[in-house]
């Protein structure tokens, strides 16, 4: 493999780790707070229809985000009332939202354009253009850096950028402010954070906010910026190998980019045989290809790779009083 | 998911069958959906003008998944829906299984050979069609490398790609073509997020004009190409209108008038195999306003030459399907 073609590899991971980074944060805020959820897929899913439903009618991407964020955090209420105000079972209200999702959408956007559940294709300012990052043609003739910088890092739509901001953000935020340390108390041992007077409830709904919002901007950028308008079941999944992420990613931020662009990246090279054969020299089936994230995920379950251990209030509601 | 699918589905099955009335001809759109923009809309396209002309109504069905296939066509045919319609090869077998059952229904099946007394069975040259385009890309190209990028990896579908590759080769022995299919499994239909990230792999490889034969995979590929500047290659229904100016041409499979033709014979639907070919304006390229600046008269001059001789006999574009080979291209 040439550099060229590793460059133009990379460039297609980044683009591809993109909504998985931003829905495996969003995860990682959820259950570092205690609370599982199963639902990133359908909250992606309700986002990109309304993104790219809203950044159609109105031909502005920007209002096309804020629907994203508001579908999206809509379900994220429901799956907060089901799982913490009413104390339900978590796994199944993220199911059940999926469900309701994958019906939705295409209910809303057939209702709307009569396209087959599709939203018309969008065009100019309705969708994420390509950011050319300054100095990007100044520092192209630099060997090695330059081409790296201009191919792989330039280029990309604004929720790219906004995804690898999150990585730093989310570590700041979790590890080095009160907001955070309360947070990751909260999904360890809610009692003692309620012994020591802080709102378990409010906490928890704050977190599953964030895993909204963080979800809105994945969903955004599956039809606004990767695609040009929603088509039904686009997320194809994607919500579930960000769950997989996370748990390779052991539930740390930094951790979660790593995950994420390696997973990006298997993606990539599957969709380009021709360069695992010219490197390696043997073809490789693509289905084969297509497998490795998730078993990756299976090796890592399996304890193969150092281990995962979840938070330890995960998945439980907290009942003040016995 | 799937559940509910079937739910809706066997929903929607009960709510079509339930207003009975005799022999209305039926048709029932594969995993790509009815509007597709290409093989499943077609045929929509084709029910809806038997529709306007006759003044008649269908019954039409979309499939939600792989399971509901048989219970699909059982229902109509026990509805009395007659003939009853069916797109896409994956209905063969069912179709085998079913059609004895109701030996007074007509069925038709398109894409698929099912050797029954009461079934017609319509294919197309799709080889021919993918000749011509192919020669048509060979010479809009300018890097000497062309791509295709086809949706579930089928036998089908490397038909398609083994005419487009003679058809290149034809114009330019030395061309590369880059062959890519989606997937295995019939999401391969319905994934354009996957076509759009192929087609900027292929672009990268050097490829400027890309031929997706994909269902609604290649509402993506067609997107992802007008995006990056290059050419696409629409195919089934005529799709130059979706990025004007930025698709070369269609590869027209003339899905629509099989299935207009066997509505009209209703039925009366005489069975047996059916071969649309080029001669009988089964497949073509479709030529409008929207390409028109793409497309130089040279170019013109060259397919019509080409497709004259296909129909006359003197050129035979090779048929993947019966030796699982291709001469000029290597899968």
């Amino acid at each position: 493999m040439d550099y060229a073609t590793l460059l133009q590899v990379l460039d297609t991971t980044l683009r591809l780790a993109t909504p998985l980074l931003l829905a495996c944060l969003a995860g990682l805020y959820s259950e570092r707070a205690g609370i599982f959820d199963i639902g990133l897929e359908g909250k992606m899913l309700m986002a990109a229809m309304s993104a790219g439903a809203v950044a159609y009618l109105t031909g502005s991407v920007w209002l096309g985000l804020l629907a994203a964020i508001v579908g999206s955090l809509l379900f994220a209420a429901v799956h907060g009332l089901a799982s913490i105000t009413f104390r339900g079972n978590q796994l199944i209200s993220g199911v059940a939202l999926n469900f309701v999702a994958s019906g939705i959408t295409v209910l809303i956007a057939q209702s709307l354009f009569g396209q087959g559940g599709r939203t018309p294709p969008l065009e100019g300012a309705a969708r994420f253009n390509p950011i050319k990052l300054p100095l990007a043609d100044e520092l192209a003739g630099v060997p090695i850096i330059g081409p790296f910088y201009a191919e792989v890092v330039s280029g990309h739509t604004f929720l790219v950028y906004v995804g690898l901001l999150m990585v730093p953000l989310s570590w700041w935020v979790l590890y080095r402010t009160r907001f955070g340390l309360r947070l990751r108390a909260v999904g360890e041992n809610p009692a003692s954070v309620d012994t020591a007077g802080i709102s378990v409830v409010r906490l928890r709904y704050t977190a599953v906010a964030i895993t909204g919002i963080l979800c809105g901007l994945a969903g955004a950028y599956m039809s606004t910026g990767l695609q040009a308008g929603f088509g039904k079941e686009m997320t194809a999944g994607r919500g579930y190998i960000a769950l997989a992420a996370l748990i390779f990613a052991k539930w740390r931020p930094w951790y979660c980019l790593w995950a994420t662009l390696l997973f990006g990246f298997f993606q990539a090279i599957a969709l380009r045989p021709d360069v695992i054969e010219n490197t390696i020299g043997i073809s490789i089936p693509v289905p084969a290809l297509d497998a490795l994230p998730y078993i990756l995920t299976v090796v890592v379950l399996a304890g193969l790779v150092g281990k995962a251990i979840p938070p330890r209030a995960g998945g439980e509601p907290y009942v003040k009083e016995r | 998911m799937t559940l509910m699918k079937t739910l809706l589905g066997a929903a929607a099955t009960l709510a079509l069958t339930a207003g009975v009335s005799l022999a209305d001809p039926a048709i029932i759109f594969d995993l790509g959906g009815k509007f597709d923009k290409s093989f499943n809309e077609a045929a929509f396209n084709g029910a809806q003008r038997w529709a306007q002309e006759t003044g008649g109504t269908f019954k039409e069905l979309e499939m939600q998944s792989e399971a509901q296939r048989e219970q699909a066509l059982r229902r109509l045919a026990e509805s009395g829906a007659n003939p009853v319609v069916m797109t896409g090869f994956a209905f063969g077998d069912v179709l085998n299984k079913v059609a004895p059952d109701f030996p007074e229904t007509k069925f038709a099946i398109v894409d698929m050979v099912v050797e029954q007394p009461n079934v017609r069975s319509v294919v197309f040259t799709e080889n021919e069609g993918s000749y011509l385009v192919g020669m048509l890309a060979a010479q809009a190209s300018k890097t000497g490398t062309v791509g295709f990028i086809g949706g579930m990896d089928i036998p089908l579908i490397r038909k398609f790609a083994c005419g487009y590759a003679e058809g290149v080769k034809a114009v330019n022995p030395d061309a590369k073509i880059v062959v890519n299919f989606t997937g295995t499994t019939p999401a391969a239909w319905n994934d354009p997020v996957k076509g759009a990230e192929l087609a900027k792999g292929q672009k990268a490889q050097g490829a400027d004009v890309i031929y997706a034969a994909a269902g609604g995979t290649g509402i993506g590929v067609l997107q992802a190409a007008a995006d990056e500047g290059i050419l696409s290659i629409g195919v089934d229904s005529n799709q130059n209108y979706l990025h004007p100016g930025k698709v070369l041409t269609s590869m027209l499979k003339r899905v629509d008038n099989a299935v207009y033709e066997a509505f009209k014979e209703g039925t009366e639907l005489k069975t047996g195999i059916v071969v649309m070919d080029l001669k009988a304006e089964g497949v073509g390229y479709a030529l409008d306003d929207n390409n028109r600046p793409l497309i130089t008269a040279d170019m013109e001059a060259a397919v019509n030459a080409a497709a004259g001789k296909i129909k006359a006999g003197e050129l035979k574009v090779h048929d993947y399907m019966t030796d699982d080979s291709c001469p000029a291209l290597k899968f």
